[in-house]
């Protein structure tokens, strides 16, 4: 197995856990689950033991493995050199399971459908672009960007109210934008934090085809997941080109006073995405939005940017549902953490992320004291 | 037996019981290098009334139970020696009360180190509490357990010393408060004027009850800290330097580094004193006080006080200090144990030179890292030895550099610091025989089943 020369090397501290002031555990896995089995150092001391025949490849197991968020918290505090990779071993020992073929049934078939359908709701490819129906979005066709939207956003139909907020402020800012409708496929984040590297390989490789088919040399993505592979695994795959998340683009924009935006009233907290935030280390650009509304108020959670607790929808989790239920669910807690700022309204920047709260908002019967806003959407409601 | 996993289930939910391969590999082990030992079922309680039912459980099927916090204390004391169940207490984590006035706080069992330093420094920025340079994770009850010692045992003693009050659930399953607590809404003595109980249960390592609350006191948090380190390659003159250090009354901490790299630090005895102020004048007025304590020291070339780097500062100053969980890789193999005996600062020199002694002898990387406690009263000597987990011959040479060094501390006339079994039992060897008939007589009494972490401080 990959890194199989470093997994010895975990002392179990702790520190991995932790948030960087020690005030709580911000693993999400750990926080669901209180076992340390389930806490980056429980599961490097497993693999290990996995790999040495010490345990079996248990249906406990895969869970253990399978609900990490690769929310990277544990790279983030860890305080060893090899911290960096942590993320990456998990993924590099789910790899092996699939491998195997011993995974658990909600992974298996999310590959499944996206090996099959090209996206996990087994939506036929024709319903791809339809999000964008009735919107002056036109299709990719040599603009300056390409929009890309991401299997959420195509087909979730709160995250497609997202995709259209998104697509409708970025022309309305003058950008020459294009999106791929139906030929649009999956971006294969989720895909290669699942451990299939095979099939990530395989998309990555089509989506570069296709980028560089089409002249693509700038990409906005909605989702901070499309964003993370384009950026960070594309180019050794050979597919160089420029990524922005949509919140980069916009912050200067607005910034700039490029669009007139009137009062918008309200009390706002904003949740990191993961893989905006920690993966990529970018907290200002959506703040920054944030604050260029006149007169919202921008409450800070306790635990955010480099602290931010994550939704628990990542690695695959949101498809999944490994990580869901219960009260000590990443969401409710997150949700928690949001009510206690006495904010009203948790701005987000990932559409896996805003129907995580969504749902726990539900759950939590909070529907009267708390709203999920993408930014995108908080600035439609702001454009004069 | 069966049965067990659905009372279990039944008293803390079915999701916070586990008798899973994964759960029983894990919980059978600590970083350190004690033997493993699979428990039957892990647990994680969340109120002290689950701990209750869980405790009375165990009393009706006559199995053991092994409380565990963080796991850090590396000495095998939450390993499972006879198996039954490990009743990890991290779910208890609430910071109950803050008296900031009488400058106590009462946690419970589970809450760790590091949340209740985050919680003082967001809600009580002029209190904090004698934090050690064990993992933020390491807990505050398991930690009063093992008699361990933090950034204030200079000052105060150890952090056991620093307890105001016990809520404990007895081998029999009832729930007891210990100090002034058992017959007032107060905690603010474990003991005095009372006949002090605590002792009952500090330093047993859960072998009389299991702390589902503690109280501890808070000191004054000053708003600035800083570090000086003076350096001598002149062993037998550290208990002198710590005599007159300690004679001011100045130093919120003093600890002592040596070790053989990086180079820049072999053979020198670095004496790191902490100070702290609230204004600068404060700050300096120690300082100088300090350094005029050591003026003799200087003007014979027998030491000085090195440059602390900017650079350096951060890390020293740090807490808990991270770089004592580094010390783990530093053969890039993610282990590191110590024997620490409590001994007395005049053994200092003997100490360093036996880490020397056995690093050579054992082909181990070393650290030694001694504590002062009190001023003066005693020093806890770390001798650190830092392992590759993928070497098994590398474990087995610390393994036996270990078992030396616990019976040299036992003829330099030492006292075992969270001993090992096997340190308990050489312990209780060398005990007074009336005093570990005492001892024997409170664990049958108190634990007349023998559940409680079995093993640990058993009299033969």
């Amino acid at each position: 197995m990959k890194y199989e020369d470093i997994i010895h090397r975990c002392f179990r501290c702790g520190y991995c856990k932790f948030t960087g002031d020690y005030s709580d555990f911000n693993c999400p896995s750990y926080r669901k689950f209180s076992f340390e089995t389930y806490a980056p150092g429980g599961r490097m001391w497993l693999i290990h033991a996995w790999l040495n025949d010490e345990i079996k490849n248990s249906d406990r197991f895969q869970e253990i493995l399978f609900s990490c968020a690769t929310c990277a918290n544990c790279v983030e505090h860890c305080v060893f050199t090899f911290s960096d990779d942590l993320v990456n071993i998990f993924i590099a020992a789910k790899e092996e399971m699939v491998n195997k073929g011993i995974i658990p049934p909600e992974v298996r078939d999310y590959l499944k459908s996206i090996n099959i359908s090209g996206n996990p709701y087994k939506e036929p490819a024709d319903e791809r672009g339809k999000w964008a129906d009735g919107t002056a979005i036109q299709t990719y066709d040599g603009q300056d960007y390409l929009l890309y939207i991401g299997c959420v956003g195509s087909y979730d139909e709160r995250a497609k109210k997202i995709a259209r907020a998104v697509g409708n402020i970025l022309i309305k800012a003058g950008l020459s934008i294009g999106i791929l409708g139906n030929r649009e496929q999956c971006d294969g984040n989720e895909v290669r934090a699942l451990g299939e590297t095979g099939l990530f390989q395989h998309l990555a490789e089509q989506n570069i085809a296709l980028f560089k088919e089409l002249g693509v040399k700038k990409i906005i993505t909605l989702d901070p997941h499309s964003f993370n592979s384009f950026k960070k695994d594309y180019p050794d795959l050979g597919g160089e080109f420029e990524i922005y998340h949509y919140t980069q683009i916009l912050a200067p924009l607005i910034q700039a006073k490029k669009m007139p935006l009137k009062e918008y009233k309200a009390r706002v907290t904003f949740h990191d995405p993961c893989y905006l935030g920690r993966h990529n280390e970018e907290y200002d650009a959506p703040r920054k939005i944030l604050k260029a509304i006149p007169a919202i108020e921008l409450i800070e959670m306790d635990q955010n940017r480099e602290n931010a607790f994550c939704c628990g929808g990542g690695g695959g989790n949101f498809f999944t549902d490994i990580l869901g239920g219960g009260e000590d669910s990443p969401s409710r807690i997150r949700v928690g953490q949001s009510l206690d700022t006495g904010a009203r309204i948790i701005a987000v920047a990932c559409p896996q992320c805003a129907k995580m709260l969504d749902d726990a908002i539900k759950v939590e019967e909070l529907e009267d004291k708390l709203e999920v806003l993408d930014i995108a959407e908080i600035v439609t409601r702001a454009l004069a | 037996m069966s049965n067990v996993i659905l009372s279990l289930a039944e008293i803390v939910g079915e999701n916070y019981v586990s008798s899973g391969e994964e759960e029983l590999y894990f919980y059978a082990r600590d970083p350190g290098l004690m033997p493993a030992h699979k428990p039957d079922w892990v647990v994680v309680p969340k109120t002290a009334e689950e701990v209750q039912k869980i405790v009375r459980l165990a009393k009706k099927e006559k199995i053991p139970l092994v409380p565990m916090g963080a796991g850090m204390a590396l000495t095998g004391l939450i390993i499972p020696l006879k198996g039954g169940i490990v009743v990890d207490m991290k779910r208890m984590n609430k910071i109950l009360e803050v008296n900031e006035k009488a400058r106590y706080v009462i946690v419970e069992g589970g809450t760790s180190h590091g949340s209740l330093k985050a919680y003082l420094e967001k809600n009580y920025p002029r209190l904090r509490h004698s934090i050690p340079d064990s993992p933020a994770t390491a807990t505050i009850a398991a930690n009063m357990m093992i008699h361990g010692q933090g950034r204030l045992t200079q000052q105060y003693g150890f952090n056991s010393d620093m307890v105001t009050g016990l809520e404990v659930v007895l081998p029999s399953g009832e729930i007891c408060k210990i100090g002034s607590c058992s017959i007032s809404p107060e905690w603010f003595s474990k003991g005095a004027p009372l006949p002090d109980l605590s002792g009952l249960f500090l330093g047993w390592f859960g072998a009389t009850g299991i702390i589902t609350k503690v109280a501890l006191r808070l000191y004054p948090r000053k708003k600035m800290r800083d570090v000086e380190i003076f350096v001598t390659d002149k062993e037998d003159l550290v208990p002198d330097i710590i005599y007159e250090l300690t004679h001011t009354e100045m130093a919120e901490d003093i600890v002592i580094f040596s070790q053989p790299l990086p180079l820049i630090f072999k053979d020198n005895h670095h004496i790191t004193i902490f100070i702290t102020g609230d204004t600068d004048e404060e700050l300096e007025f120690k300082r100088k006080m300090l350094w005029d304590a050591l003026d003799g020291f200087i003007k014979s070339k027998d030491g000085g006080f090195m440059w602390v780097q900017p650079a350096m500062k951060p890390i020293l100053l740090e807490m808990p200090q991270r770089s004592v969980s580094r010390f783990a890789d530093v053969k890039k193999g993610g282990g590191f144990e110590y024997s620490g005996p409590i001994i007395l600062v005049e053994r200092y020199p003997e100490c360093t030179r036996k880490i020397v002694e056995l690093s050579s002898k054992y082909d181990l990387g070393y650290s030694g890292m001694a504590r002062i406690i009190g001023r003066g009263h005693c020093m806890m000597f770390g001798f650190a030895f830092t392992f590759n987990r993928a070497d098994p011959d590398m474990m087995e040479r610390v393994r036996k550099a270990l078992h030396e060094v616990s019976n040299y501390a036992l003829t330099a006339g030492g006292v075992f610091w969270k001993p090992t079994v096997d340190e308990q039992r050489m312990a209780i060897e060398r005990m007074d025989p009336n005093t570990r008939n005492l001892l024997k007589m409170i664990k049958k009494n108190v634990d007349p089943n023998g559940i409680m972490n079995p093993g640990n401080w058993e009299v033969n």
